[in-house]
């Protein structure tokens, strides 16, 4: 089965981006598919590649990154010539981001920016992202305050 | 069709578990976890609610989240299930959707 997984909520702050990351391995254990995870409002803030928590809890970023390297979060598209795109699928959404300093070189460009701050097994994107993981997916599961 | 509906606020804090039981139809399970574990306590003021709740369709309740807490399974009011995030997914897979109460 295809799931899709909402987070509402950043991380340290409220369960839910633990409870989702729980819920999220469980499905990939059992053999099911993570179409995305959209983080969306304070949940974008799963994505900053900067967080640095004491050695003695959890990296809850770096906890998402390696999920989605294990079990290829992700998806490949074919351009014309048959060239393949790998894409992570850990999707920021970019109206949540921009307010909160979530930057990617895209956006850090746009705004004129001086730094970037998006971890590498995320990307910055739309909310059409999260209307498409709804429609695509069997099951969309959301997690928030 | 029946659809899985997730409770995560305790009863005792926010009104989401007593809208979750008034829209839910009779037979969608209810999956109470995070901080709406406090509601499957025997001896609170939230028993009764879950008593009658039970008789409609079934409750289940996270066991992480439990032990979390600091609660054993013995303190739980009977007929209510016990089930680990494996069996959340399954709850999540069984049913058409899955509607967050939050």
């Amino acid at each position: 089965m295809k799931f899709a997984i909402q987070i509402n909520e950043g991380p340290y702050q409220h369960q839910a981006s633990d409870s989702a990351y729980f819920f999220t391995k469980a499905a990939l254990e059992q053999g099911h598919e993570v179409f995305r995870v959209f983080f969306y409002h304070d949940g974008v803030n799963n994505g900053t590649r900067l967080t640095t928590p004491p050695q003695d809890d959890r990296n809850i970023v770096e906890r998402w990154a390696e999920l989605a390297d294990q079990y290829k979060i992700q998806s490949v598209t074919k351009d014309e010539n048959g060239n393949e795109t790998v894409q992570t699928e850990l999707v920021v959404c970019v109206a949540a981001a921009q307010r909160r300093g979530i930057v990617d070189e895209g956006e850090a460009k746009r705004n004129g920016k001086d730094a970037t701050n998006i971890h590498p097994k995320f990307r910055i994107s739309g909310l059409g992202q999260l209307v498409e993981a709804a429609i695509q997916a069997d099951r969309l599961v959301v997690f928030g305050d | 069709m029946s659809i899985l509906h997730t409770v995560n606020k305790s009863p005792f804090e926010r009104n989401s578990l007593e809208s979750c039981l008034k829209f839910a139809n009779k037979d969608d399970p209810v999956l109470l976890f995070e901080d709406g574990v406090y509601a499957v306590l025997k001896g609170t003021s939230a028993e009764k609610q879950l008593e009658a709740a039970l008789a409609e369709q079934s409750i289940y309740v996270l066991g992480p989240d439990l032990a979390a807490r600091g609660f054993s399974e013995d303190r739980i009011i009977d007929g209510i299930e016990v089930v680990d995030y494996a069996g959340f997914v399954e709850l999540a897979a069984n049913n058409d959707k899955v509607q967050a109460w939050l």
